[in-house]
């Protein structure tokens, strides 16, 4: 089997080195309020180019959206 | 803003800040953006709370940050979260997101009601005041509570005038008063808003300020409540401060008694 990542909640095959690689493959570089945590970690936009992901990581991917 | 003399020496003032306005709004729901854009013109927001979500995996518009960002202060919320864990990391994400510090806290612990779980508020407070948050936590309307709060080190207390959603306006008017009489935190009403004059009377019983989101953006017309509610809540911030007269159980003319025609 294949090494697998969690991204927002969702089981999916580990196909990006970092952070950057896998924003990226979802076309949402540049966005701004775009905020990554891994495991739990806020990942700074500045590391993003950085930090490796390896399987078994559980990644949150968010920005703002309407809210009270 | 706010179109009376004096609004300037009366600022609101939140941990190291001051705000011309006393009128915080949010950015759910609204039929469409620019009805939003247009209410937020009319409320001249202090502040403007957001919500921080997962990012949809479809290919995404346009950014909230880029409509209103430049232009308001936003302040992130928590909303929907029931555990530490989560109210904690979303604060933390929503800081490397928008660069506030300021957030608004929510722990959800009852998903019919939507009041707090209090004893994790605490915790997520105490915790996040640690990290360096200038946490506004929105709380029952319980004077014991919102000291707590305060103690922790809370920037602010934001009790909820009734349930979420509901436009029940300020269903205990007693504890507000109350925790705004011994609050060391400015009071924020939070949540229950209806219409104007319940922005009036959270501004005549005391608070500090007024945050509100449903009822402007499920108004007919959200830019008109919005203006509505500025004017509500800067109507009975001066009522507040001007003092209101002592309720009697007996009338009492206002006229002169003397000099009657016919007497």
């Amino acid at each position: 089997m294949s090494a697998r990542i969690r991204i927002n909640g969702r089981d999916e095959p580990l196909q990006s080195a970092t952070v950057s690689d896998l924003l990226a493959s979802r076309g949402i570089v540049g966005n701004r309020g775009v905020a990554v945590a891994v495991n739990g970690v806020v990942v700074p936009a500045g590391a993003w180019r950085e930090r490796a992901l390896a399987a078994g990581d559980e990644i949150e991917i968010v920005k703002p959206f309407g809210g009270g | 803003m706010g179109g009376t003399t004096g609004d300037t020496a009366d600022a609101l003032s939140i941990a190291d800040r001051g705000f011309a306005s006393r009128l915080l709004l949010g950015t759910a729901g609204y039929p469409n953006q620019q009805m939003m854009l247009d209410a937020l013109a009319a409320a001249e927001p202090a502040l403007v709370t957001v919500a921080i979500r997962r990012i949809s995996l479809e290919p995404y518009a346009e950014s909230l940050v880029d409509l209103v960002g430049g232009r308001y202060s936003l302040l992130p919320n928590t909303a929907g979260c029931a555990t530490v864990r989560d109210a904690v990391l979303t604060a933390h994400l929503a800081r490397e997101a928008l660069g506030t510090s300021w957030i608004k806290l929510e722990l959800i612990g009852d998903r019919e009601t939507l009041y707090p779980d209090v004893e994790q508020l605490l915790r997520a407070t105490e915790e996040l005041v640690k990290d360096g948050f200038t946490v506004l936590p929105y709380c029952n309307d319980d004077p014991v509570t919102c000291r707590k709060l305060a103690d922790l080190g809370a920037a602010a207390v934001m009790p909820l005038g009734s349930p979420i959603g509901t436009g029940l306006g300020i269903i205990n008017p007693y504890a507000i008063e109350r925790i705004c009489t011994t609050s060391p935190v400015p009071v924020i009403l939070d949540a229950g808003i209806g219409t104007a004059s319940d922005a009036a009377q959270a501004m005549e019983l005391g608070c500090d300020g007024v945050l509100l989101n449903t009822a402007v953006a499920k108004a007919h017309d959200p830019r008109r409540m919005a203006r509505a509610m500025r004017l509500a809540v800067a109507a009975g911030r001066e009522a507040r401060l001007a003092g209101r007269i002592p309720k009697r159980s007996q009338a009492e003319p206002s006229s002169p008694q003397l000099g009657l025609v016919g007497g």
